[in-house]
């Protein structure tokens, strides 16, 4: 601690703080309030509101977990949701008094969000109720509009931290997806058909309906079990037939086509035993069959209802921005958007359309359109393209292109995205499904034909053909990759890797090659490394080269003050503080003059000595260089590790990236051969180099990517991987998301999807076992309601026991927890 | 013997009944989430005056 006779300094105080609302390390400027620290104003304001309303509960129930509001938002942001044509999209219902609004909040996380959120009536009265649905993210709130508008409750809840996330999409066309509760339906249908089929099947099982006066209690049974056996057939399993139907007719044999098949065979010989009085049929089989399936499938495509995968462009934009006619602001939906008018940018705000810079200078922050890790300077009259981020003052510019017109939006107009990935013909299932399909077949009709023919017996033929069919249900099959995958997708989200569906696992154990993306992949984008060049600083100088650097919006001088650790910046000291944009800027510590910028700026000699391409910040203290910062992207420190892992278990590594060839020294030794890292990529070219890799060297890519610009590469590749730190935030379209610092897993997700293969392949062993059980009984003429009644659910319940141990097993040595 | 048939239909109509309030519960919604309402549950009744600050 360094006061002493220095009287304007500041006690420094090098103790660790946590602020009292978000729980973050305050590493700018510490807000003291009520007591507390914050470690901004925007969370100290939260927590004045919260207290004025009784709402203290809140950091008790989690802890401080809290949300910095967004400081991108400012007064009238949401004025357009006023607009009776947006209003009328985003309400759910109103009837012009009540009024109801389901809205995504990314943001929420834990048990204090869900308390606060449904709190919302006791910071306004107007707000009616507020019911959080948690895994969806939304909150669905159903307020007074006579009392608060649409852009007041968004203002409100924004202001807690909150900001709902209204999209283009919710403006263009409404799309709200219902949970799929047919399904649900179904599954409660079927199970109660299963049961009760089941206990009216028993007398049958122990040939109790024999005696005469049993007769007409066991016709009854079996007319019952028909009743109940019809809305299995005609609706439950209605899926089933679709499918197969619509895979006949594009001439393929999908998984569904045999157990479609198989199906209407039980259903016809039971109703044809009944009928003829010669049988009680295998109902109890069929409800069963279809329960078991149901479950499987339900299972597996359970997903993550909070994440979304299938993002356009149409989900990064704003859906309004700030238009000025005539001297005059008003907020307007992008979509009104033409050309020639003028548009306010607000700092953080994207660019929407591509236009013409009339400000004197504006800063873009390109790193999610093109992976350039630097924010670009532009001039007034230079084009800026749709996608980039202004930094620092609000920007005007003038429309060059309507928002669907633009440069960025081009690139979903490739083919890439209209190709579906999921081909069902290409599944481990479906494959062996085939093969399987066709031996059956041809064990039902020998069967036959050898029963007809040669032991003359046309009603033991018959019933053993149906038989065959019967037992032979590849539902074993369906259950063994259903239970298989749906489990391994739980397992993959347990260690934060969320895959899109059941597909993409099967397409991940086959990846030979892995393409990884530059900025926001490996590097994180938030953090960057500094190290100082120079004569060593004392923690005074240290102290007033962060005060003087918070005091400026520019990106190097985030970075700077939020890396600069161990000391706390002061607030009262700085005198005369003047920015020069473009240069630096400087300021008074008492009566020393601190110097804070450019090369030039600070008049240094060696203005040429940045060989690497990193940001340099130089500091002079009285006219005196000290030295310079170097400021460079950082590589998550697991990379060369993992990329050597895959290396070694014989993947092909390569590096493409929009970005300059900054580092390439450092990357060309951590990818093995300077010929695998392509730099200065644009999103198109991203999106041939991997067409390139899968057409000529026949090979299964795996795209890494965080971007919009590695949309198309994401899109093009066979799985297409986006890296995000932050799960709840936006990532472009793709079939699975990993967070950030799980990256160092991915061999471990791989060997485990391949784990996965080789546990439906095992799997499949034993549903054969139980095939060929049940077949020698059906050849033979002899399948009697009992077997097939205990063959089918243990069959099924040992294989989802299997499969279920097999894959956790499997999870537990390749994910080691 | 005769009694079974009145059971069996009686045991239908109580299965049936159970089924129904399945279908009620899922068109009410009571399954579209999972998670919240285990966590809503934990939460105490507002008491506004007790909030402690801590």
């Amino acid at each position: 601690m360094k006061s002493g006779d220095n009287n304007i300094l500041e006690k420094v105080i090098h103790e660790k703080h946590t602020c009292y609302h978000c729980g973050e390390e305050c590493r700018e400027d510490i807000v003291e309030f009520d007591d507390h620290e914050f470690c901004c104003d925007g969370c100290s304001v939260v927590y004045d509101l919260l207290k004025e309303n009784d709402l203290c509960r809140y950091y008790s129930i989690d802890g401080a977990q809290g949300i910095s509001p967004a400081e991108s938002y400012f007064p009238g942001k949401y004025d357009y949701l006023d607009l009776p044509e947006v209003r009328e999209k985003i309400l759910e219902f109103t009837d012009g008094k009540l009024a109801r609004v389901n809205w995504l909040v990314p943001k929420m996380h834990c048990s204090s969000c869900i308390w606060l959120l449904e709190q919302l009536n006791r910071l306004n009265p107007a707000i009616r109720s507020s019911v959080v649905n948690f895994p969806e993210k939304k909150v669905r709130i159903t307020y007074d509009s006579q009392q608060i508008s649409l852009s007041e409750l968004a203002a409100l809840i924004t202001q807690i931290g909150y900001e709902p996330y209204i999209s283009l999409n919710d403006v263009e066309g409404k799309q709200i997806k219902k949970w799929n509760r047919t399904r649900l339906y179904k599954i409660g249908i079927s199970g109660f058909a299963f049961g009760n089929i089941m206990m009216l099947s028993f007398p049958e099982y122990f040939h109790l309906s024999e005696s005469n006066s049993d007769e007409n209690l066991g016709m009854l049974f079996n007319i019952l079990n028909l009743v109940l056996s019809l809305p299995v057939f005609f609706y439950c399993a209605a899926d089933f037939f679709k499918s197969a139907w619509s895979a006949l007719k594009g001439k393929y044999l999908n998984i569904d086509a045999p157990i479609a098949l198989a199906l209407l065979c039980v259903f016809l010989t039971s109703l044809y035993q009944i009928i003829s009085q010669t049988g009680p049929g295998y109902f109890d089989s069929l409800a069963g069959a279809v329960f078991f399936m149901l479950i499987g499938r339900y299972f597996q495509d359970k997903t993550y209802a909070g994440i979304s995968f299938d993002r356009d462009y149409k989900s990064y934009f704003p859906v309004a921005v700030t238009v000025i006619t005539n001297g005059i602001e008003n907020r307007r939906p992008i979509t009104d958007l033409k050309t020639g008018e003028k548009m306010l940018v607000r700092n953080q705000e994207l660019i929407p359309a591509d236009s013409v810079l009339i400000s004197p200078r504006a800063l873009i922050d390109y790193s999610f359109v093109s992976g350039e890790s630097e924010p670009v300077e532009r001039k007034k009259g230079d084009t800026i393209y749709a996608g980039g981020k202004q930094t620092g003052l609000s920007v005007e510019l003038e429309v060059l292109r309507q928002v669907s017109q633009s440069y960025l939006t081009q690139l979903w107009n490739s083919d890439t995205f209209t190709l579906e990935k999921e081909n069902q013909n290409q599944t481990l299932a479906s494959r062996i499904n085939k093969y399987f399909s066709l031996i059956v077949f041809g064990i039902a009709i020998i069967t036959f034909s050898i029963w007809l023919l040669i032991l003359k017996n046309p009603e033991t033929a018959f019933n053993a053909f149906t038989t065959c069919l019967l037992v032979a249900c590849p539902c074993a099959l369906l259950l063994s990759s259903t239970f298989t995958n749906g489990n391994l997708l739980s397992l993959f989200g347990r260690n934060r890797f969320y895959l899109k569906n059941a597909h993409a696992i099967e397409r991940l154990s086959k990846i030979d090659t892995i393409v990884f993306d530059k900025t926001g992949t490996i590097t994180q984008v938030s953090d960057a490394e500094v190290e100082f060049i120079g004569e060593t600083l004392t923690n005074e100088e240290l102290v007033m080269i962060k005060t003087l650097a918070s005091q400026s919006s520019h990106p190097l001088s985030r970075m700077l003050v939020r890396e600069i650790n161990g000391v706390n910046a002061s607030r009262r000291i700085l005198t005369a503080f003047t920015e020069y944009e473009g240069k630096g800027m400087k300021a008074f510590w008492g009566n020393v003059e601190v110097k804070l910028g450019s090369a030039k700026w600070v008049d240094s000699p060696n203005i040429s000595g940045q060989p690497d391409n990193a940001s340099h910040v130089y500091v002079s203290v009285n006219s005196k260089i000290r030295g310079y910062f170097t400021l460079r992207s950082k590589y998550r420190p697991e990379l060369r590790k993992t990329v050597s892992i895959l290396q070694n278990s014989g993947f092909e590594t390569y590096l493409l990236s929009g970005d300059k060839p900054t580092d390439r020294t450092f990357l060309t030794p951590v990818f093995g051969n300077e010929s695998n890292l392509l730099f200065e990529q644009k999103p198109e070219e991203k999106l041939r180099f991997i067409e390139h890799l899968q057409s000529q060297n026949q090979r299964n890519v795996l795209m890494i990517g965080d971007g919009l610009n590695d949309a198309g590469a994401l899109r093009q590749s066979d799985v297409g991987l986006a890296v995000s730190d932050d799960i709840n935030n936006f990532s472009p379209a793709c079939d699975a998301i990993v967070e950030g610092n799980q990256l160092v897993l991915l061999p471990a997700f791989i060997r485990l999807a391949k784990a996965g293969q080789q546990i439906i392949k095992l799997s499949f062993g034993i549903s054969l076992f139980y095939n060929i059980l049940g077949l020698s009984f059906a050849v033979s003429g002899k399948l009697s309601p009992v077997i097939a009644a205990i063959l089918m659910p243990v069959s099924s319940i040992t294989i989802v026991l299997f499969t279920t141990l097999a894959s956790n097993l499997a999870a537990r040595k390749y994910l080691k927890y | 013997m005769s009694a079974l048939y009145i059971l069996i239909i009686a045991s239908l109509f109580v299965a049936i009944g159970f089924l129904g309030a399945f279908i009620w519960s899922v068109r009410r919604g009571h399954f579209d989430d999972d998670y919240t309402p285990s966590v809503r549950i934990l939460l105490d009744e507002t008491d506004t005056k007790t909030g402690t600050l801590q």
